[in-house]
Formats: structure tokens, C-alpha cells, sequence
């Protein structure tokens, strides 16, 4: 633990909290948990007597920011609901289960492994909002998660943890199970409440609020699985010591706590670890993912999942935090760390990225729906050897009309990011492949490379 | 047609956890691809309509929306292959290429015995033991050509 708030941790020794359950075997049963202290914060809540408002309290504490991408304030989006004595209607909780943004496969872990936690997450989250019923939006593909899960609520039910009057208190929550069916513009958050509806996932203009019309036009707070699972060991230690993990900056800015960092590609143990905010993206890769593969050199990563800007290789010295990503043009988002040697391409690496977000666009912006669709072409085509001199200067003059805010939702923005930095670091890679009429560092497949069906 | 009893009564009971009934389409689009052959056939969307008080294209305008449903017959086994960066940085194109000639299904089709359908995903939350696919609803992970034979090897 840090005694003061701006201190450097330690990837050598650190406190853990999130996966200790989840690295056992069977903690996914309820007996297991409840020996581990599993529904010991949520009955002491409720023992003690602890109004919602004072829940919300320990959370602003906490500084704990959202996981799902975004990095908003927990405490703060749960204060937004309205005041229940002024505003009657039924409120709801949506636990964002997506996870569909390439490169992230953190939640899984945890549904996966330690579904009780994220159950008795969500109860403290209900509690705190006032929410009757919380929805589990779980991607339709993970079905194990969705059977874990599930088998939970089933267990905690029987135990008088949800349904109605819980362990005898005049607090009653449903739990209930949702899938989704493989489309990514779910994972945000109105487009995950349109699904949730049995409609198409497109993404609602903002305002309305969620807080203020959300699902059903109801109340309603949209969280990600890995933020509310930290809310029982925030309430049960204290908004304090969550707090001085990390480099907050005690007045609720910087990042507090611990995170799940999932680190892909070129890497020699890629894998999911638990990290306390302050360690450099350097530590993570030597220190837990065992270095580049095969002795190469790093060239270029995402420092959290395809939607924020590519950093170079050198930058593998930041810290991985909200503020300091920022400072160096990128972003923490799901803190996914894809990790690319210096062997690969980077006109493929952004004909994959531009596919995807051309395949996953809902269409109902103009500027989203033809922007993919061109950034998705170009690179494809500089990555064939077949760019066109202006290539680069249109790829850029493209990205910069898509984004910043000008769309309903941000997935046009999560496509330009990516764009931008790639034209902004590796411009002569990309000029030299069109003017050579070849990618030296790609050669591609043309049995497979057939235009993606939508 | 109509819907098998035995749906009808499921979603009867899903419904239940929804204000309005028509949340539960999609996780009963889900349970109609799961118990009627792998697809969702225009007649089952008909049914669905009907249980859900919507227009038959209402219906479609949802399902056709979302990749993970089939709208066509689909071969007796689906191998879904992401196609994502983390899985095409560690090799994914290989595993298209070993599970298309293993199979002789080509890429987003179905082989002609109609045993295999074939079709490149997106990011599956699988990134950190890529390369992947989905055989019928398992992930197998960290793909290599020998688990890919050994894996497609054991499916009747
Ligand atoms: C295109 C797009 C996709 C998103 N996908 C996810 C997702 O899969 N999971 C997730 O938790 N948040 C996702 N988000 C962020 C959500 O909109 C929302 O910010 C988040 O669920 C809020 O939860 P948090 O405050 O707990 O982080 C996505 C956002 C966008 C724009
Ligand atoms: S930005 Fe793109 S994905 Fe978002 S609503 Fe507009 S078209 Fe749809
Ligand atoms: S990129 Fe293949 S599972 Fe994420």
C-alpha cells in the first residue's frame, strides 16, 4: 500500500483483491465464496444500516473510476439517479457484460470464475441506486459466463440474497440474465438498453440521460462488470483505503485502486493480471507477460483495447493511468494492452482494426457509416500494395470529419483514434508501401481476403 | 406452424422478467436457433411474431441484425474463427486456412456434405490465449495446427 497518493506502487509486492478468488478452483460455487468472505460486505451494509447516500459516499471516496472504457466516476453516476421521494418511477441497474472491444477479455474472468462477486457487486450497486432489478448483459458468445452467472443467481436466491425482502430487510432486488448476439455497438451503453428492449442496438442521441430515461424511458445506471465487482471490497475497507492505492490524488482525480489489465498479442505469457494504477506498461510487459516473443523489439501497442491511439515502442515507459496516457495522447480505455513486434505490418494492423469498425458501425450515422466504410478500403488496399497517393492524406482528412463528438455515440470516435495515430507515427511506412505498390512487411492471402459480409 | 409447446411455455416464463414482453425476443431468437437446427428459419421468425405481437419483418429487421444468428441453413457443425487483431497477430490467418482445408468448408460458407459451416468472427474475449475459435458454442484456445486436427478430428 502507498502512504501518500502520488507514490509510485511496486509491481513486485502489492496488495490483490480482484482474481484471489478467481485463482482458486471452485469459488464459483456459493459455500466457496462465503468462506472466502464473499457476501460479507453486502450483509454488513445492510446490518449496519447504511443509507444508499452513504454508500454512494464511500464510492466518491473510493475515487473508483468505470471500467467499461470511459473511466467516469463510479460515486458520481450512481448520485445521478434521481431522488426516489421526488421521482417514483421504477429504476434499474444494466451491467455491461459486453465485452466486445477487441482485445479485452477481463469480464470473462470474472463471470467466469468469481460469479458471485460481480452478484453481490451488483446488489451493493441496486442498493445504492435504489434499483429493483438489475439486467446482466452478457455477449451471447460467452456461454459459460452466462451459465456461471446464472447458476449463481440461482444459489444466491435460495440463500435470500435476491428476490424479495433480502435476509429479512425491506431491500428487494431481481437479478436477471440477458444475451446478446455478436454485435459490439451493444457494448454502449444506449445501445446496449435498445437491445435489452428486443430492438435493433442502436446507440440513442444523449440527452436524455440514462439517470433520467433509460430503459423502458425508466431511471436507469449502466455499469461495467469489473466496476461494481471493486464496490463490496470498497465497503467493506473503506472508500479511504481504496483511495490511497494508486495515484489518486486524494481529491478524487488520478486513478485509484486496482485493475484488470489484460495483455495480448506479441508477448510471451499474454494473460489477464491483477495491477495496482502506478506501474509502467514496461513492468507488465517484462514483469508479468515474460517480455516480446521470439527476442524482437516492440514496435507500436494499444494501451487499452483497438479504440485508443497506438503508442510507439519507446512509450512503453508510461505509466498506465487515466492521466498519464492522456498526457501522451492516448488512453487508458479497458487497459487491454496489445503488444506488436517490429516484424508486423502496420497497414495491416489497420485493415483489421478499419474492418472491424466498418463491420460493427449500426449505420445510422452518415459520417460513421461512410467513414468506416473508406478508412476500412484504404488500408486494405495500402496493405495489398494497391494504395493511391493521397491515400494517407485522405485517411486522415476522412478521420478528422468522423470525430470529435459529431456522431450519436463515440464508435465513429474509437475509429478515427486509431487512424489518427497510425497516420501520425508511422507516415513513412505507409507512403513507402503506396509508392512501392507493395507492403514489404505483409503479404496477403487472396483465398481468404474476400470483402467482409455485413 | 406454430411454436413447439415446450418454447412456448419457456418463453412464457422469460417474459416474466421484463416490463414489456418484447425484451425477451432476443434471447428467444437464441433458444429458436439453439433447439431448431442451428438457423432461424422465416417460418420460426412467423412464429415469433405471432408470440411476440409483432410484424413478421419487425422480427427479421432484429434478428438480421445481430451476426450471431443464422438466417440461412447453416452445416451441421458452425466453427466461428476470430478474425480480430489480438488472434490475427498470433497466427489467425493460419488456423482459417488449416480449419478450411480440414474441413473443406470455405470461408463463410458450409463444405458440400453439409457437415461444416465456416465463418470468420470478431474479437471474442479470448485475446489473451489467441489465436481461437468457437466449435458449436465452446471456445478452443491457443490454437495450433495439431489441436486444430486433433480438435475437428473428434467431431462426428
Ligand atoms: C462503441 C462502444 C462500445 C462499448 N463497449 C463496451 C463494452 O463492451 N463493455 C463495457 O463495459 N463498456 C463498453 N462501452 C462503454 C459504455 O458505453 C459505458 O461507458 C460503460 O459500460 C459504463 O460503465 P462504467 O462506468 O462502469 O465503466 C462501449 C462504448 C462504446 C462507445
Ligand atoms: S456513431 Fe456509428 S455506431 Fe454510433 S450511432 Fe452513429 S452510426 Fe451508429
Ligand atoms: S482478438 Fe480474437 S479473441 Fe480477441
Amino acid at each position: 500500500m502507498n502512504s501518500t497518493p502520488t507514490s509510485r506502487a511496486s509491481i513486485k509486492k502489492y496488495e490483490t483483491w480482484l482474481l484471489d478468488r478467481a485463482r482458486l478452483d471452485g469459488s464459483h460455487k456459493i459455500d466457496a465464496f462465503k468462506k472466502l468472505g464473499g457476501y460479507r460486505a453486502f450483509e454488513t451494509m445492510l446490518k449496519k444500516g447504511m443509507t444508499p447516500a452513504q454508500v454512494i459516499d464511500e464510492m466518491k471516496k473510493s475515487g473508483l473510476r468505470g471500467r467499461g472504457g470511459a473511466g467516469f466516476p463510479t460515486g458520481m453516476k450512481w448520485s445521478f439517479m434521481p431522488d426516489p421521494t421526488k421521482d417514483p418511477r421504477p429504476r434499474y441497474l444494466a451491467i455491461n457484460a459486453d465485452e466486445s472491444e477487441p482485445g479485452t477479455c477481463k469480464d470473462r474472468v470474472l463471470m467466469e470464475r468469481d460469479p458471485h462477486g460481480l452478484i453481490e457487486g451488483c446488489l451493493i450497486a441496486a442498493y445504492a441506486i435504489r434499483a429493483q432489478a438489475v439486467y446482466i448483459y452478457v455477449r451471447g458468445e460467452y456461454r459459460l459466463s452466462y451459465e456461471r452467472v446464472q447458476a449463481a443467481i440461482l444459489e444466491a436466491r435460495a440463500a435470500k440474497l435476491v428476490g424479495k425482502n433480502i435476509l429479512g430487510s425491506d431491500f428487494s432486488c431481481e437479478i436477471h440474465m440477458h444475451k446478446g448476439a455478436g454485435a459490439y455497438i451493444c457494448g454502449e451503453e444506449t445501445g446496449l438498453m435498445e437491445s435489452l428492449e428486443g430492438k435493433r442496438g442502436h446507440p440513442r442521441p444523449k440527452p436524455p440521460f440514462p439517470a433520467m430515461a433509460g430503459l423502458w424511458g425508466q431511471p436507469t445506471t449502466v455499469n461495467n462488470v469489473e466496476t461494481v465487482f471493486n464496490a463490496p471490497f470498497i465497503i467493506e475497507r473503506g472508500g479511504d483505503w481504496h483511495a490511497k492505492i494508486g495515484t489518486g490524488d486524494g481529491k478524487g482525480g488520478g486513478s485509484t485502486g486496482n485493475f484488470l489489465c489484460g495483455i495480448s498479442g506479441h508477448v510471451n505469457k499474454p494473460g489477464v493480471y491483477e495491477l495496482p494504477f502506478g506501474v509502467t506498461a514496461k513492468e507488465i510487459l517484462e514483469e508479468k507477460a515474460g517480455g516480446m516473443w521470439k527476442g524482437r523489439a516492440l514496435k507500436t501497442w494499444f494501451p487499452g483495447g483497438s479504440s485508443c491511439a497506438l503508442m510507439l515502442g519507446k512509450d512503453v515507459d508510461v505509466v498506465l493511468d487515466h492521466d498519464s496516457l492522456k498526457a501522451r495522447g492516448s488512453s487508458l480505455g479497458t487497459a487491454a494492452m496489445i503488444m506488436i513486434d517490429d516484424t508486423t505490418s502496420i497497414a495491416r494492423v489497420m485493415e483489421i482494426i478499419a474492418r472491424f469498425y466498418d463491420h460493427e458501425s449500426c449505420g445510422q450515422c452518415s459520417q460513421c457509416r461512410e467513414g468506416t466504410q473508406w478508412l476500412a478500403q484504404i488500408f486494405r488496399r495500402i496493405a495489398n500494395g494497391q494504395g493511391q497517393p493521397d491515400d494517407v492524406a485522405t485517411l486522415e482528412s476522412l478521420a478528422m470529419g468522423m470525430a470529435p463528438g459529431k456522431t450519436i455515440c463515440a464508435l465513429s470516435d474509437a475509429a478515427a483514434i486509431p487512424t489518427l495515430s497510425a497516420v501520425r507515427l508511422f507516415k513513412d511506412e505507409l507512403i513507402e508501401c503506396i509508392r512501392a505498390q507493395r507492403d514489404p512487411l505483409h503479404v496477403p492471402k487472396p483465398v481468404y481476403a474476400v470483402a467482409g459480409a455485413h | 406452424m406454430a411454436l413447439a409447446p415446450a418454447l412456448k411455455s419457456e418463453f412464457d416464463e422469460l417474459v416474466k422478467n421484463y416490463p414489456e414482453k418484447r425484451a425477451a425476443l432476443i434471447m428467444a431468437l437464441h433458444r429458436v436457433q439453439d433447439t431448431q437446427g442451428g438457423w432461424i428459419s422465416p417460418d420460426a421468425m412467423e412464429d415469433l411474431a405471432q408470440y411476440f405481437d409483432l410484424e413478421p419483418v419487425e422480427v427479421f429487421g432484429v434478428a438480421s441484425f445481430y451476426p450471431m444468428f443464422h438466417l440461412r441453413p447453416v452445416g451441421k457443425h458452425v466453427v466461428s474463427i476470430c478474425h480480430n487483431i489480438s488472434c490475427d497477430l498470433r497466427g489467425a490467418q493460419d488456423v482459417i486456412a488449416e480449419v478450411c482445408k480440414i474441413t473443406g468448408a470455405p470461408l463463410r460458407g458450409t463444405s458440400p456434405d453439409g457437415k461444416w459451416t465456416v465463418k470468420p468472427v470478431e474479437c471474442q474475449g479470448a485475446c489473451a490465449n489467441a489465436p481461437m475459435f468457437d466449435l458449436d458454442g465452446t471456445y478452443h484456445e491457443d490454437l495450433d495446427a495439431q489441436k486444430i486436427a486433433r480438435i475437428l478430428g473428434g467431431v462426428r
